[in-house]
């Protein structure tokens, strides 16, 4: 009687093994069905834009909804610009921060200061862009862009950048506020690689004479190329996919202009600013064409972040 | 003698650089938080609490955006949580073994960083086109599938933490395998879970473009979560995008209350939970 029962009991608890494993198998299932659901589901709403327009679509600067003619070099354009110009000012600084956290900062100043510079990830998106478009971008029109439009406009080359009024909203005002925004996430892995370098490394470097700087540029940043590079590609893929920031000061204009100085628009805040907005089919569908560009690209740039950083794990883990 | 000093220049050079760097992130969020503080606070009132979003040239305040905002967000969390939850358990217990947890694993950190308005597309597409109407539980199905990842790398990395010698221990007693994980490892990071819940709270709270295209917006109080919704978000940007001076004023009120609400948040957990939870 009782060995039955402690049968069944085992019974029990073995099918309650499975159910449970089953059921964690089945939501970590859930993760990967949401990202193939997302693509397909994006791929489904492009279909009429992909239909009319076909490889047109990526040559193509037309944006008339009027007429029903649609392309998205200006937005990948205008999505390509200013995560460009965020990358020139996002990684030096973050190179900086992060050598200043590893390297520099008294140790009981470490944490507030990572802290500190954490929070600027937690600040929301929308309150950038106010602040941009509020504050930021009326600094810039009285002092920084008439000074780039006298000094930097007249010269060949580089000048065709700097041409125009200096209105304050525009790509350049967009790129400086998300070079800003990537910071955090570019400085936290930085700084978090650099704190793998085992310390004989450096110590034989400083037994030998380098000066602190020689240390960080011959011998951490050499050993931690791979990481810095996956948090370069974090950032910006971050970049690529910011929303509201840029929707503020980018200036929404849908023409193509290779003044920085000029309003422009990016695939994300085409998005935010038309899609309610939209009538008919193939005005929504194009802008969903837009969103699975945008997807695609920041899924590429995210993955060879993760397999960078991942590599450099490995061969951590193969050292120890 | 001459190399050594251009060596020792060099150096101070650079190291005053990266100090320069350091201040120069320090300088945004310093003028970020106070400009906030500067225009959001004159801005505050008891107003801002009690009565709902006015027209243009009126009085009023933000009650129903921030209750929209509150009920959505619980309600993305609420959803969120469990999913993430047990997807992390998958992957830090079960996960040693097979092709389904390095790729989830894998996807979990792009879905982490993936831009939001993207996740906003995609629930207008499947929920929203389908029932024809804007709504609150769009809004948080899209604010939950943002809280997921967040949930599921928190309880992951918390469950790793916990050592070995207990999961033997309790399986030594003859507990069964589900037995130990409730019972044992989920206790054991109970506090690392919850932080890695208040972090998607504090995530989910400031977002703006996932809510545009499912919750849009409601100028007037509605606790239906099956019709469009107002919310923080979504009302400060419409009110900072307009022309109007008392829009502006409340769309910065509002900007101070979610950011200050979210970085409380955040640095609240962090004392709250002190160990590492690297998130990116």
């Amino acid at each position: 009687m009782t060995t039955s029962k402690t049968e069944s009991r085992e019974k029990i608890q073995a099918f309650l093994d499975i159910a449970f494993k089953l059921l964690t198998r089945f939501f970590a299932f859930a993760v990967l069905a949401l990202l193939a659901g997302i693509i397909i589901e994006l791929f489904v709403g492009a279909m009429p834009s992909i239909k009319a327009f076909g490889w047109k679509f990526f040559t193509s600067s037309d944006w008339d909804p009027v007429n029903n003619k649609f392309g998205s070099v200006i937005q990948v354009y205008g999505t390509l610009v200013t995560s460009f110009i965020a990358l020139l000012i996002g990684i030096p600084v973050s190179f900086g921060i992060a050598l200043y956290l590893t390297e520099l900062s008294p140790a009981w100043l470490k944490r507030p200061l990572g802290i500190a510079i954490e929070l600027l990830a937690g600040i929301p998106s929308i309150i950038y862009g106010m602040w941009g478009l509020f504050v930021f971008a009326p600094k810039l029109s009285d002092n920084f862009q008439p000074w780039l439009i006298d000094h930097l406009g007249p010269l060949p080359g580089i000048g065709v950048l700097f041409q125009g009024a200096p209105m304050g909203i525009g790509m350049l005002t967009a790129g400086i506020i998300l070079g800003v925004m990537i910071i955090p996430f570019i400085a936290s892995v930085m700084r978090d690689v650099f704190e793998i370098v085992p310390p004989t490394l450096k110590e034989s470097a400083y037994a030998v004479g380098c000066t602190t700087w020689e240390v960080v540029w011959n011998v951490v940043l050499p050993y931690t190329k791979i990481g810095v590079v996956g948090g370069i590609m974090l950032g910006l893929g971050r970049a690529l996919g910011e929303t509201m920031a840029v929707t503020f000061v980018i200036g929404n204009a849908q023409n193509l202009s290779f003044s920085l100085l000029d309003p422009g628009s990016s695939i994300a805040s085409t998005l935010a600013n038309e899609f309610n907005e939209a009538f008919g089919n193939l005005y929504t569908s194009s802008l969903i064409e837009l969103g699975l560009i945008m997807f695609l690209i920041t899924f590429i740039v995210l993955a060879l972040s993760k397999l960078l950083l991942f590599k450099l794990g490995k061969m951590e883990g193969e050292k120890t | 003698m001459n190399l050594y000093r251009k060596r020792r220049i060099i150096n101070a050079i650079n190291l005053t650089l990266s100090m320069v760097a350091m201040a120069f992130g320090l300088f945004w969020l310093g003028w970020i938080l106070w400009t906030l503080i500067d225009k959001g606070l004159t801005a505050v009132s008891l107003d801002v609490f009690t009565k709902m979003t006015p027209p243009p040239g009126s009085s009023g305040g933000l009650l129903n955006a921030i209750a929209g905002s509150i009920a959505m967000t619980i309600a993305g969390v609420a959803i969120g949580t469990p999913i993430g939850v047990l997807a992390g358990t998958y992957l830090a217990e079960y996960g040693q073994r097979g092709w389904l947890a390095p790729t989830t694993r894998f996807i979990n950190d792009i879905l982490l960083s993936a831009p939001s308005i993207v996740i906003g597309l995609f629930v207008y597409e499947v929920y929203v086109a389908s029932t024809h109407h804007f709504s609150g539980w769009a809004g948080a199905f899209a604010l939950a599938l943002i809280v997921i990842p967040v949930v599921v790398r928190t309880t992951e990395n918390m469950l790793k933490l916990v050592p070995n010698g207990l999961r033997e221990a309790a399986s030594a007693l003859g507990a069964p395998q589900w037995k130990v994980i409730v019972l044992v490892t989920l206790r054991a990071s109970k506090a690392g879970i919850i932080t890695g819940i208040l972090l998607a709270l504090s995530r989910v709270s400031g977002e703006t473009a996932p809510l545009l295209f499912t919750a849009l917006n409601n100028s007037f109080w509605s606790a239906n979560m099956n019709a469009p919704m107002a919310n923080l978000p979504v009302v400060i940007f419409q009110f900072a995008m307009s022309p109007y001076d008392d829009w502006h004023k409340l769309a910065w009120a509002g900007s101070l209350l979610i950011t200050f609400g979210v970085l409380g948040l955040n640095i609240v957990t962090r004392f709250f939970f002190r160990s590492k939870t690297t998130l990116h």
